[in-house]
């Protein structure tokens, strides 16, 4: 490994910009992930950010259930995202849908969608925990070249076209 | 003066080979002075410099054609515009230097706002587009105020060389002018009150709501780099004059530290104005100020 690889794994470690993203959420994940950047937590402390845009962001946090509306607005930011990237997704919500999972405005789990790299369960999560797994996602990141990213959510097929 | 000395200042000092790192230290202290300010612990040192290379080690996304390379060549121009701005900083007065240097310095430091608003045009994002029309807007209210105190300030020494402005005897005037420029700065550098172009999570980035990668990464060193031709300029303007190199590096060093601590003091006690207020505050307040010193500026140099 040449010595600008190894900088910049050391970079992308440690300058984790990340981009959130509700998908329906009840918003008691998306408080938690607010009061991670708050002073009592302070995740600037280990580089993260909080972008506006998602070209900026390494990052995408999803928060809640992934509702019919939110699942093409997902693919298209997590396509908008530039590679290497990772998604954390943040709660019980986007891993299994949770207490919503018979809901018929559902098109979860996140899964389905988009691969997600770092889970956070909880209902919510504490804020301790959503900064460790975005430093989790930030070292996965970092061992993360180019070659290996992951594919545009539009060249995934979705699950139930490729069962059939 | 040979062509070596300007290569000189502006390749290693204060050009890009000193003012690229400070660049970066810079925007360190700016982002953790607001954080202890907050009671936060702040970023690690050298965080800039983190962002800055992970930045260029990310993909952008593919630009075809006119715009794509438009988009490409904006952050560009703007990052050599800014280091010539630095370089020609009078950093060592009476080492080169010529007639007419402080009408160059001003052009290139407005050149990446200029470039800046065409890029928010250019990328087509309503965001661009809304961030490139506030900072048109601001340009146009500062500027008038910035330029006022330059020429404030010329006038007392009756030059337009940088050098023989710095050299010269610091005068109640040449004071006014530096307060003015002072009160310009966080328009320059958009940082509290006055972030209104790059209002982050309310136009989510303004101009660069686009830009990625490498792009971004020269946005981020453009940026740095005015923070230093900005500070850099008032810190030359109110340096006492010294003899001895070191001990002209030390005040140049403390005096931009101290300017760069107190925008960031008012960048975290102050929110964002709105756009009416802050013309309002360029137009109405800073303007009678700028004129009243340019006039008894004027005045007294016609009566000695």
């Amino acid at each position: 490994m040449s010595w600008w690889n190894r900088l910049l794994c050391l970079c992308r470690r440690r300058s984790p910009w990340i981009f959130h993203m509700n998908s329906g959420s009840c918003n008691g994940c998306d408080i938690e992930l607010v009061a991670a950047l708050t002073p009592r937590y302070d995740a600037e402390q280990v580089g993260v950010l909080l972008q506006g845009s998602p070209r900026h962001a390494d990052i995408v946090c999803v928060t809640g259930p992934v509702t019919r509306t939110a699942a093409p607005a997902i693919r298209r930011v997590f396509d908008q995202v530039c590679r290497p990237k990772a998604v954390v997704a943040i709660g019980s919500c986007p891993a299994t849908t949770n207490v919503f999972i018979h809901s018929r405005t559902l098109d979860g789990p996140l899964e389905k969608h988009i691969p997600v790299d770092v889970f956070v369960p909880g209902c919510p999560p504490r804020p301790d925990a959503i900064i460790r797994g975005i430093a989790a996602a930030a070292g996965l990141l970092a061992s993360r070249g180019r070659e290996s990213a992951p594919p545009l959510a539009s060249e995934i097929p979705a699950q139930e076209e490729a069962a059939k | 003066m040979n062509l070596l000395t300007p290569l000189a200042r502006f390749l290693i000092f204060p050009g890009l080979l000193f003012a690229v790192p400070a660049a970066w230290f810079v925007l360190w202290l700016e982002r953790k002075t607001v954080a202890l300010l907050q009671r936060r612990i702040g970023p690690p040192f050298g965080q800039p410099f983190f962002d800055f290379v992970k930045l260029l080690g990310k993909t952008t996304p593919p630009r075809p054609g006119l715009e794509g390379a438009m988009m490409r060549a904006w952050p560009l121009i703007a990052v050599s515009a800014a280091a010539g701005a630095v370089g020609l900083l009078p950093v060592f007065p009476l080492r080169g230097g010529f007639q007419g240097d402080l009408i160059l310095l001003l052009a290139l430091m407005e050149i990446p706002a200029v470039c800046l608003i065409v890029a928010g045009f250019t990328s087509g994002s309503l965001f661009g587009e809304i961030g490139s029309a506030r900072e048109a807007v601001l340009l146009v209210s500062y500027n008038v105020v910035f330029l006022l105190a330059a020429l404030s300030i010329a006038s007392t020494q009756h030059t337009f060389r940088l050098e023989a402005i710095v050299a010269g005897p610091a005068t109640p005037w040449r004071w006014l002018g530096v307060i003015a420029i002072l009160i310009c700065l966080p328009a320059k550098l958009h940082v509290n009150p006055f972030s209104l172009p790059n209002a982050e999570q309310e136009i989510y980035a303004g101009p660069m709501t686009e830009y990625a990668g490498f792009e971004l990464a020269m946005w981020q060193l453009s940026h740095g780099l005015e923070w230093i031709a900005g500070v850099g300029l008032v810190a030359t303007l109110a340096m006492p004059p010294s003899s001895g190199v070191w001990l002209t590096v030390a005040e140049l060093l403390f005096l931009g530290f101290a300017v760069v601590l107190l925008l960031s003091l008012v960048a975290a006690a102050t929110a964002r104005l709105a756009i009416d207020t802050t013309v309002r505050f360029y137009w109405r307040c800073a303007l009678v100020f700028i004129v009243a010193a340019l006039s008894s500026a004027i005045l007294v140099r016609w009566r000695s």
